[in-house]
């Protein structure tokens, strides 16, 4: 009897004093290469600051939403703060899942005093979305292709050139980015992109372009296979986001280069779920206010090539931690590779995505 | 002498023999429930309450009502086929609720939830939803039609009438490519129609499948009975090995040998039976589903027939022989229809396991090879239309159900056996 109470009084005690020494924080991202970045430039700083917080990593980012809107009708919020794309953030937003946050006041202003709804400007894109990094959706090739005679693409529309350019491509298993570029490739302006796609007609000659390459298009739908496939030569070009190109270039040193483009800008960010009890949210508010501060954003390009959110950040981009190379040149935003851009509509596919994948997907299927 | 009391048997304690028994029965009938009480708890709250609420979730459609109570009251007036707006009431109804909406924040959720019918509806109700605070009193028509002319659009408000009663069927026209139009129930247009498809090509391989297992398993499972118990325990390694093996990694593993570049095809071309130039294409198609798929689930077949044929006799075949018949009539006539309670196992469980499959096709199916599970998984995951999924998945439980059915009428489900 006595023994067992020792031991109850014991593990009460240390239950006790665990919860009063360490505060956890869960933090949800994408795993692999980015979230080791995210850990190398934010947490690590952050828990040296703050020795009684232990963060949890959860890699739940790819299916946030669908996770995020289950804890929430269970009533049950075990996130504390979650990374997400632009376009998820403002659907979380939307769904009223994810909390409104004011820029200037729970966010850290840059050096110079600028506000940080300045510094971020236009990339704000939804009143509840932290943004962290720009990345894009670009193409990389092989360089040892035969067949192509030494010529290399250096045109979005050489995707669809396949007289030019023979072999497979892989592009990804969802319409954004492929029916904007398809209508580019069809002699649609820029600007006119989204008008022309909103018409039956519109989609229909975008489809018409994809027909033209659809056999020989291998579909991914995760990040990393597109490297994968470039490396086993099973396509000669294909598109993903451009740190893992970056990293299959440069740290696998495979014969493959950039095609930057006509490449796609998107955000990825934080965002804090509603609901959170107030002493978790201080904490998560304390947490994001320093990670998203101007030398914090800057110190993760070092590694990985995401640029940086912050327009005080880019001067402060160095080096690659490990291999030391300059990791400008590596930007999506650094003026070299962004001479030709496309900027990705969120509010026009928030509306058009339900429609144009139902459509996308009966293409695919024929 | 003995009166009638005296007949009725008792036990030492002077109670009746017969409700002592029972009270001992229902004692161990008792015992028995609390034992598998567990079990049960445990079903009914992983597999019959899940299942119980994703039946509701494809009717469900409650949230129009509740974000919009006064606007639906206001519309049940309103005539769709009259080919006229919805009248001022209606408009000062919308006001209020959406009023009460984004103090709330329902208003955007509405919107995705209308997206799934009509598109436009997700913008048009957060642009609006921005504007209606600063609505002034009195007319509201003009003031709507002013923040947005889809106001203006009689399909909206047809939409938001067909979708305002609190369960809907919508999620299951929708689930076989059909939609509600002003004129009636009518298919989607061609360019939109996928799951009926979808439905019928995840049949087509799994029977595929499901034969290519039989046709496969069946020499292994006879080989394995017929030979002695030391050799057959080796052999039997062999096929629970790769049984014990994580599905993703023996996917990989085919992905790896069957691509274009991959081992199959570097053989082909070395030996000179494919040239360099028109390499096979084995993967990112049916044909990846079909190989990948059934050497996942082969072993579900060949275990059920292995213990079945383990039962039938030896005897019988040589008795047949020895009356005179051929190898094969022996076999043929003795042995198989012997066996045939293990393939009507092994077919049901391989053919329910492949109805459901997701990772495979997913991974190996490019486009051609996908079954209608990944569409679920993506109506559940990412384009969060949980009615459609819901819909789609409840229809997948009534096609097994019904196959089921057909299979016990045709075959007997008694004649089946696990060994």
């Amino acid at each position: 009897m006595k023994l067992k109470t020792a031991i109850l009084a014991g593990s009460a005690l240390a239950l006790f004093s665990t919860a009063a020494l360490a505060k956890d924080m869960t933090v949800v991202s994408w795993g692999g290469a980015y979230q080791a970045s995210q850990k190398a430039a934010y947490t690590d700083p952050y828990v040296k600051m703050h020795p009684d917080i232990n963060v949890i990593w959860d890699e739940s980012s790819a299916e946030a939403v669908a996770k995020l809107r289950a804890m929430n009708e269970a009533g049950n919020i075990t996130w504390d703060l979650v990374d997400v794309v632009a376009s998820d953030a403002i659907r979380l937003c939307d769904e009223g899942l994810a909390m409104p946050i004011d820029p200037d006041k729970d966010l850290a202003a840059a050096p110079d005093g600028t506000p940080a709804s300045e510094d971020f400007g236009d990339l704000l894109v939804s009143e509840c979305f932290i943004p962290q990094i720009v990345y894009s959706t670009t193409f990389g090739y092989r360089t040892d292709v035969a067949e192509w005679n030494g010529k290399t693409p250096d045109d979005i529309c050489d995707v669809f050139d396949l007289k030019t350019f023979p072999g497979k491509r892989s592009l990804e298993k969802r319409p954004i980015n492929n029916m904007e570029w398809a209508l580019l490739c069809d002699g649609v302006p820029k600007d006119e992109v989204y008008n022309v796609l909103e018409t039956e007609e519109g989609q229909a000659r975008a489809f018409a372009k994809l027909d033209t390459i659809k056999d020989q298009v291998v579909w991914w739908s995760a990040g990393a296979e597109t490297p994968q496939l470039l490396a086993d030569k099973e396509v000669v070009i294909g598109s993903t986001y451009n740190g893992r190109l970056f990293s299959l270039i440069e740290e696998q040193k495979q014969p493959v280069a950039m095609l930057w483009d006509a490449q796609v800008f998107d955000l990825d960010g934080w965002i804090i779920p509603t609901g959170l009890p107030e002493d978790r949210l201080a904490m998560v508010k304390d947490f994001v206010k320093f990670a998203t501060d101007t030398q914090r954003l800057a110190d993760q390009a070092k590694y990985i090539s995401y640029g940086p959110a912050r327009k005080s950040s880019a001067p402060l981009v160095g080096k690659h931690a490990t291999l030391g190379i300059d990791m400008a040149p590596h930007m999506p935003t650094d003026p070299a590779n962004a001479k030709n851009t496309f900027l990705y509509n969120y509010e026009w596919w928030a509306d058009y995505r339900d429609d144009i994948d139902a459509k996308f997907q009966a293409w695919l299927a024929k | 002498m003995s009166e009638a009391s005296d007949t009725v048997l008792t036990t030492q304690d002077g109670r009746p023999l017969k409700a002592s028994l029972r009270k001992a029965l229902r004692r161990e009938k008792l015992r028995a429930f609390l034992l598998i009480a567990p079990l049960l708890l445990f079903v009914i709250v992983t597999f019959v309450l899940p299942i119980a609420d994703m039946l509701l979730r494809s009717v469900e459609n409650s949230i129009v009502e509740e974000t919009l109570p006064k606007t639906v009251q206001a519309l049940a007036s309103w005539d769709p086929t009259s080919g006229k707006l919805p009248d001022e009431a209606v408009f000062a109804a919308l006001a209020a609720d959406l009023k009460v909406a984004v103090k709330e924040k329902t208003h955007t959720r509405l919107g995705s939830r209308l997206n799934y019918e009509q598109t436009g509806m997700s913008s048009l109700f957060r642009k609006t939803g921005r504007h209606v605070k600063k609505m002034k009193e009195g007319p509201y028509k003009e003031q709507f039609l002013e923040v947005d002319k889809d106001w203006g659009d009689l399909d909206v408000w047809q939409t938001l009438k067909r979708f305002s009663p609190p369960y809907t069927a919508g999620y299951y026209l929708a689930a076989v490519d059909a939609q509600q139009t002003p004129d009636g129930i009518q298919m989607k247009p061609e360019d939109q129609r996928v799951y009926l498809l979808l439905f019928g090509r995840t049949l087509f391989l799994s029977i595929v499948i499901t034969v290519s297992c039989l046709v496969l398993g069946y020499p292994i499972a006879f080989i394995l009975a017929a030979l002695p118990l030391r050799t057959s325990n080796l052999l039997m390694i062999l096929v629970l090995l790769p049984f014990w093996t994580s599905l993703l990694v023996r996917t990989s593993a085919w992905k790896v040998l069957l691509q274009q570049q991959g081992v199959i095809n570097d053989f082909l071309v070395w030996i000179g039976v494919v040239s360099n130039t028109d390499r096979l294409v084995m993967i990112n198609n049916q044909t990846g589903t079909i190989i990948a798929m059934t050497h996942i689930l082969l072993p579900f077949m060949i275990l059920p027939l292995y213990s079945v044929m383990k039962t039938i006799s030896p005897s019988y075949v040589r008795a047949a022989k020895s009356l005179g018949a051929t190898d094969w009539t022996a076999f043929w006539r003795v042995y198989f229809p012997q066996s045939v309670p293990g393939i009507g196992a092994g077919a049901v469980l391989v053919f329910i396991l492949a109805i459901g499959y997701y990772i495979t096709p997913e991974l190996v199916g490019g486009t051609s090879g996908i079954f209608i599970s990944n569409r679920i998984a993506y109506h559940i995951s990412s384009s969060l239309n949980w009615g459609l999924g819901a819909a789609l998945g409840t229809m997948l439980l009534a096609a097994v159900l019904i196959l089921f059915i057909v299979y016990d009428k045709i075959v007997g489900i008694d004649n089946v056996k696990l060994g």
